[in-house]
């Protein structure tokens, strides 16, 4: 079944917040190798101008996953899990993810194409504190692949 | 991103960096008790990324490694030598091919990196990423855009 096209435009509520914490941001930056002492020494990371520790580059991807369940779980979107493979991802940061930030992501659906039996949808979720700041822009394509 | 104006220590000068600079390589290696770790720190616990049986049982050759396992270790590459993880700015990859990961042994990836632009303006490098396994390339397109000091 392929996806549902009218999906593309769409945009989601704002998910409720999610809050950076420095054990968080420890645990992903030691799962995925990052020795940079930014990620757990909270006196490295203000010497260097941060506010706390700060996040690995594509720690956001935490947040944007949850907010691209919206989509994946909408059984009006007609996305069938097991058949999803990950195309392509991109991050923008406009400021490092920080401990305590407070942060709530909007998820838009930038495209839906159909190519080759395939289907590929495209999200963006938009990361923001709850002030309003613009934190990071993370985009995602996922091939959802057809029966053969 | 800091506000210091003076150069941070231990963070790269863009004075020295050229287009076509190779960064030094990385092999993450990576196993089943790795891809567990990830799945819980990043909270992505499919199972086709632990669970052998099951990964078989939805056609894949063995268990694989997270996409973003293998993006998120390989630009460890870019922050050590940039000095200091909150300059990169953007990185984005196509993933092209899975990491299977055998129990026995597990699997290397090997990851290397280049400077494809130095712009002195914005004082921002793009580093192109290559990461393989068993010769195979598992990004591509894989771009990482730093601010130098």
């Amino acid at each position: 079944m392929p996806v549902n096209a009218d999906f593309q435009g769409r945009v989601y509520p704002p998910t409720e917040t999610y809050r950076v914490s420095a054990a968080k941001i420890r645990e992903f930056a030691e799962a995925v190798g990052s020795s940079d002492p930014v990620h757990v020494d909270a006196d490295v990371a203000r010497s260097r101008g941060y506010a706390d520790v700060i996040a690995p580059p594509t720690f956001a991807v935490l947040i944007a996953q949850q907010c691209d369940a919206q989509l994946i779980r909408d059984p009006e979107a007609g996305i069938d899990f097991s058949r999803v493979v990950h195309g392509e991802q991109r991050f923008v940061h406009h400021r490092p993810l920080t401990a305590g930030d407070a942060v709530v992501g909007t998820l838009h659906v930038d495209t839906v194409r159909q190519a080759g039996g395939h289907s590929m949808v495209t999200t963006r979720t938009e990361l923001a504190t709850e002030a309003g700041e613009s934190v990071c822009t993370a985009t995602s394509t996922i091939v959802i692949r057809g029966a053969e | 991103m800091s506000a210091q104006s003076s150069s941070p220590a231990g963070v790269r000068a863009l004075d020295g960096v050229s287009a076509g600079d190779a960064l030094p390589s990385l092999t993450v290696h990576v196993d089943r008790a790795r891809l567990v770790q990830y799945a819980g720190a990043s909270l992505d616990r499919n199972r086709i990324h632990w669970d052998e049986r099951f990964a078989k049982e939805v056609g894949l050759p063995d268990v694989i490694a997270h996409g973003m396992f293998t993006m998120g270790s390989a630009v460890t590459l870019v922050t050590d030598w940039v000095g200091d993880a909150g300059r990169v700015v953007e990185y984005g990859v196509r993933f092209t091919k899975p990491v299977v990961v055998p129990y026995e042994g597990g699997a290397d990836i090997e990851v290397s990196g280049v400077v494809k632009a130095v712009d002195p303006d914005t004082r921002r490098v793009t580093v192109e990423l290559t990461a393989t396994t068993g010769g195979e390339k598992v990004l591509g397109r894989a771009l990482a855009v730093a601010v130098l000091a």
